[in-house]
């Protein structure tokens, strides 16, 4: 004869063990999502991303990452302004030589309603900012892998041509990494992180 | 073979497709007006306008131009009727000229898009062009001025 | 008073001392008509009126005028036409410009050859011009009176029209082109009274506007001739450098390339079109030898300068004894100042076309120096200098790089049209201009001075080092007792009363080519100059200007200039907090300019220039418009050297190459520029390159008024004026 007591005690201990095995997996996740996102930050805070995702209406340049030259701005769509617009000069390739215009299709920064401004931010501010849909272009999770992942634009940061620094990691690492970060919920690092990059305020 | 138009008039030119277009203007076209200063998109002598946009042609190879619209300074007007090279006239800006074809068409993007352009929309234009003669002072006022005559005229 | 005095007897014009060539040259002054005449087989066709070599009248009325100096944006074919016009009384709407050919008539009248520099074109051609268009208005008068059968002195000129009023009849130029042919051109011609100028002094547009504006000038870059080939030329990396061994085959290989040949100065690779050439260039593989500059670096030579600065130079200068004065002064002050090498950096990279033939040579190029260009052409191709023709185009700008001694852009191009068996252009890239030597050359100054009990300056020494231009060319002769005058010019002649004064100078001998660089001399002696008397006036506990001012009672055309600059600046009014104003003051050119600039220095050390009010007196003028134009882009000139460029050498190679580490201020950059121009009836000066000499000084004084920061070497480097302590700055 099962007592009712009895079944309500295995229910509760059974309730009890997957919970706490869910929490526990959960912390797991949640620990190797941030570690994903932290493993990415050498290449988001490189020159050859924060210079367009910098401080201030305009784009920098070189790795000491300096205001670009000719007094280059935004513009409304991140694509420059009147007859300094990015395509002026940039190709959608490299061209040949050193301090030759870098070059990729569509090469833009991001629009002035949604600057994506990187510099000076914490980790966690960075990791949220790049998961709000207001700023990034309501782009949700797998929309903010692929933006990580596939643009040629992006890729650029790989090859970036002549005398320039790449970024610091393969780029088959990066994309495992960026979706290691989606998969395991798109966990960003604790606030508690100082500000990561302030160098290119 | 690479076709599109130049200053209204269709072109076919036979050429490596990397080739600067640039040099594909000044040698196989024969515009001179466009010119070269330093062949890395750093002065803006070379500047023309592919589908009204201001390009540098030092750095654009030619296969950019493809079935596109060029303007060169040759095309701005036939007749030096441009208000910007009625401005360029009245205010008696250029010194040594090289670098005033660069000057006018980059100026041309700006006040087609911005007509009643203020100083900080003219430096946000025009610095990517230099003049080693230093007509700068004279190129704001014409500037300034080229948007009053097209206030006063109608936008072109 | 003998600064003042010295400056007015030595006259440095330019590069060249005007008293030296005065000797040599029949001044062509007082209506006296010589030089003015091609022999007949040159003069143009009797379809036209060609009275001299000067001007030609069309039957169609039109007025063409040969200018004899070249078009490098100061303006001459605007200055030149208004002062032949003036004497002709020609229609200003019908006058046109041509450039000269070489020929001796268009001799330069004080530097006898064919050449435009030393801020001279305008005056030393006035009298000629003047004289060239009086003859002719006097020969279409004559032509006039013969055919109404009156006498020439009831006859009168307007807008190119001759009129006898009391018969009321009239004939323009153009009707009386033919007969005034057969007219014999008059020994001497009265000219007009200066009060009855109606061209001359008026601010007329510039007549190369037009095709500047629509694309059709012709520069030298822009010359298209029937089969025309090009070249891009493979330099030896260092100076003094020499081709070893080459090998060719992928440039060969490439289409369009037509031949790989070695010249003097290097491989040229000769193609279709520049694109290939200069892809064929790049793909060349070459050994040089790198000759004895292999290691030459300029820290090494930097030091070498300090050492040879503390020995005893060559005495440019010795007022008092400032030896002795230095023990009897209140204070002392010792400094030392030094520029880099720079490059003129035209807009227009260097190039030159060449049509060789068996019995003659036509180049087509923008230069400054015609004459001996033309010698040089010819020696190398074996022609006399009668067989070589030079088709002066526009200039995109020249700043005196076009004018070398040594024509190496034209002797080049000949070697290689020597060996392209068709005709043929070599085109420079930016690089190649960039490394292609003849710049300003590097200069180090220690000083020395001190002020008395009351702050007044006692005494003054000078000593400066480096390269001379002129040794080793044909100007050499200029060079006197060891001292070249383009290394000295705005260090010898201090203007400032101060009694004991001494200026030495030490040559340098060093490979690297230099040449005059717009303002020349002035443009590295005006800096210390003017930086040093701000530190005497510093030391002493005075006004900048108020010192100036005290020391230059002597001199009244500087101190003429100062004080209208002063006045017109608002120098001693309040100014928003961290801006300042900085003074100074220089003859250059038989030209006064003074300067103020109105400056800001931000707590990080970034400088703005914001105002920049320049007087000038250049004495009698011809056209202010120009010369506000040349003021302004003067001060642009000085503040683009200032800010921004040099020229480092490491293991023997240049470090900059092009535009991105050369900057060239910027239109977001250039401060508001004001010109006030001097209404006076001296004698006239230069005024292409009298606007540059103050331009750094001026700013630096501003950024020591607003810092307490002096800068003692160009560019203006504000982390070392800084200290390392921004706090210095707050």
């Amino acid at each position: 004869m099962i007592r009712y007591r009895d079944v309500l005690r295995s229910i509760f201990s059974i309730l009890l063990c997957v919970v706490s095995c869910l929490v526990s997996a959960n912390g797991q996740r949640n620990a190797a999502s941030a570690a994903a996102f932290e493993a990415m930050l050498p290449v988001l805070h490189h020159p050859r991303c924060m210079n367009c995702h910098s401080a201030g209406d305009f784009p920098r340049q070189g790795d000491d990452s300096h205001p670009h030259a000719m007094n280059v701005r935004r513009g409304p769509e991140g694509r420059g302004v009147t007859s300094q617009k990015c395509s002026t000069c940039h190709q959608d390739h490299n061209l040949a030589g050193l301090h030759m215009p870098p070059g990729a299709p569509d090469w833009q920064m991001p629009p002035r309603n949604t600057p994506m401004i990187w510099a000076g931010l914490t980790d966690n501010q960075l990791c949220e900012l790049l998961k709000e849909p207001k700023q990034n272009g309501h782009r949700n999770i797998d929309q903010i892998v692929e933006h990580m992942t596939t643009p040629k634009l992006v890729l650029w940061g790989w090859n970036p041509g002549e005398g320039r620094t790449p970024v610091p990691m393969s780029q088959a690492d990066f994309a495992a990494k960026v979706k290691e970060w989606a998969v395991g919920g798109a966990v960003c690092p604790a606030a508690s992180s100082s500000a990561s990059h302030a160098a290119t305020q | 073979m690479i076709s599109f138009s130049v200053n209204k008039r269709p072109v076919k030119v036979d050429v490596d497709p990397s080739t600067p277009l640039l040099w594909v203007l000044r040698e196989n076209l024969e515009l001179t007006g466009t010119k070269y200063g330093c062949g890395m998109a750093q002065c803006g002598a070379c500047t023309v306008h592919i589908n009204g946009q201001a390009v540098r042609s030092c750095v654009a190879p030619v296969s950019r131009a493809a079935g596109k619209e060029i303007t060169t300074i040759e095309g701005l007007s036939p007749d030096l009727s441009h208000p910007l090279q009625r401005a360029w006239l009245e205010i008696d800006v250029p010194q040594c000229g090289y670098c005033q074809s660069g000057q006018i068409m980059s100026a041309a993007v700006l006040l087609n898009e911005i007509p009643n352009p203020t100083d900080d929309d003219i430096d946000q234009a025009l610095t990517g062009n230099i003049c080693r003669c230093g007509t700068y002072p004279r190129i704001r006022r014409a500037v300034h001025r080229a948007a009053e005559m097209m206030a006063k005229g109608g936008a072109r | 008073m003998i600064a003042e005095r010295q400056a007015h007897d030595r006259s440095v014009v330019g590069a060249l001392p005007r008293r030296d060539f005065l000797k040599l040259s029949v001044a062509a002054s007082g209506g006296l008509l010589i030089g003015l005449y091609l022999p007949a087989s040159k003069a143009a066709a009797a379809a036209t009126f060609a009275p001299n070599a000067f001007v030609r009248i069309g039957t169609d009325d039109s007025v063409t005028v040969i200018v004899n100096h070249s078009e490098m944006g100061q303006g001459v074919f605007t200055a030149l036409l208004m002062i032949l016009a003036e004497e002709l009384d020609a229609d200003w709407t019908k006058v046109r410009f041509e450039p000269a050919p070489v020929d001796p008539v268009y001799n330069h009248p004080v530097f006898h050859m064919q050449i435009t520099g030393g801020s001279t074109s305008t005056w030393s051609s006035f009298d000629q011009f003047r004289n060239a268009g009086a003859a002719a208005r006097a020969m279409l008068v004559t032509a006039a009176a013969q055919r109404w059968n009156v006498d020439a002195a009831s006859c009168r000129t307007e807008k190119s029209i001759v009129i006898h009023s009391a018969s009321n009849r009239r004939l323009s130029y153009g009707q009386l082109a033919e007969s005034a042919t057969k007219i014999t051109p008059p020994q001497q011609v009265a000219l007009k009274d200066p009060k009855d100028f109606k061209l001359i002094g008026t601010p007329l547009k510039r007549l190369d506007t037009p095709e500047k504006t629509n694309g059709k000038g012709i520069f030298g870059i822009d010359v298209k001739l029937p089969g025309m080939l090009t070249a891009v030329v493979a330099r030896p990396p260092v100076f003094g450098g020499k081709l070893k061994s080459f090998n060719a085959d992928k440039t060969k290989a490439m289409p369009g390339v037509r031949k790989v040949v070695e010249v003097p100065s290097g491989v040229a690779v000769i193609a279709d079109g520049f694109w290939t050439a200069k892809r064929g260039r790049d793909a060349l593989q070459i050994e040089w030898d790198e000759g004895p500059m292999a290691d030459f670096d300029s820290k090494a030579q930097r030091e070498q300068y300090a050492a040879m600065a503390k020995q005893p130079g060559l005495v440019a200068r010795k007022e008092g004894d400032a030896g002795s004065a230095i023990s009897s002064a209140a204070k002392k002050i010792e400094a030392v100042y030094a520029v880099p090498y720079l490059s003129h950096a035209m807009m227009e990279p260097l190039n030159c076309a060449v049509d060789l033939r068996a019995d003659h040579c036509e180049i087509w190029t923008g230069t400054q120096l015609q004459t001996i260009d033309r010698m040089n052409a010819a020696a190398i191709a074996g022609l006399k200098p009668e067989q070589v023709q030079i088709h002066t185009t526009l200039l995109g700008g020249g700043f005196g790089r076009r004018a070398n001694p040594v024509s190496d852009f034209v002797s080049e191009a000949v070697h290689v049209a020597k060996a392209a068996g068709a005709p043929v252009r070599v085109i420079w890239t930016r690089e190649d201009d960039m490394h292609g030597g003849y710049y300003r050359p590097m200069f180090y100054h220690s000083l020395v001075g001190g002020v008395d009990a009351d702050g007044n300056p006692l005494f003054w020494s000078h000593h400066l080092v480096g390269q001379s231009i002129v040794a080793g060319t044909p100007f050499e002769m200029i060079i006197k007792d060891g001292i070249d005058p383009t290394s000295v010019e705005g260090a010898d002649d201090v203007p400032y009363a101060i009694p004991n004064l001494s200026v030495e100078y030490h040559p340098a001998k060093i490979g690297v080519p230099v040449l005059w660089w717009r303002s020349v001399g002035h443009s590295h002696n005006a800096f210390v100059k003017e930086s040093f008397i701000d530190e005497l006036a510093a030391l002493g506990g005075k006004d900048p200007f108020e010192l100036r001012r005290k020391l230059l009672t002597k001199s009244p055309r500087n101190l003429g200039v100062l004080e209208l600059a002063a006045e017109k600046a608002g120098w001693g009014k309040p100014l928003p907090a961290r801006r300042a104003r900085g003074i100074a003051v220089h003859a250059s050119f038989e030209s006064y300019t003074a300067q103020v600039a109105e400056v800001s220095v931000d707590s990080d050390g970034k400088v703005r220039v914001h105002r920049v009010v320049c007087a000038v007196d250049c004495g009698r003028y011809v056209n202010p418009g120009i010369i506000e134009a040349q003021m302004q882009g003067g001060v642009i000139f000085g503040l683009t050297a200032a800010f921004y460029n040099e020229l480092t050498f490491e293991k023997g190679r240049i470090q900059q190459s092009n535009f991105h580490d050369y900057p060239m201020l910027r239109i977001n950059e250039t401060p508001e520029i004001e010109v006030h121009i001097v209404k006076n009836n001296e004698k006239s000066g230069g005024i292409g390159e009298p606007g540059v000499p103050c331009a750094a000084p001026a700013v630096t004084n501003a950024i020591f008024a607003a810092t307490g920061k002096r800068i003692h070497r160009l560019p203006i480097r504000m982390n070392e004026a800084v200290g390392g302590s921004k706090e210095d700055l707050k």
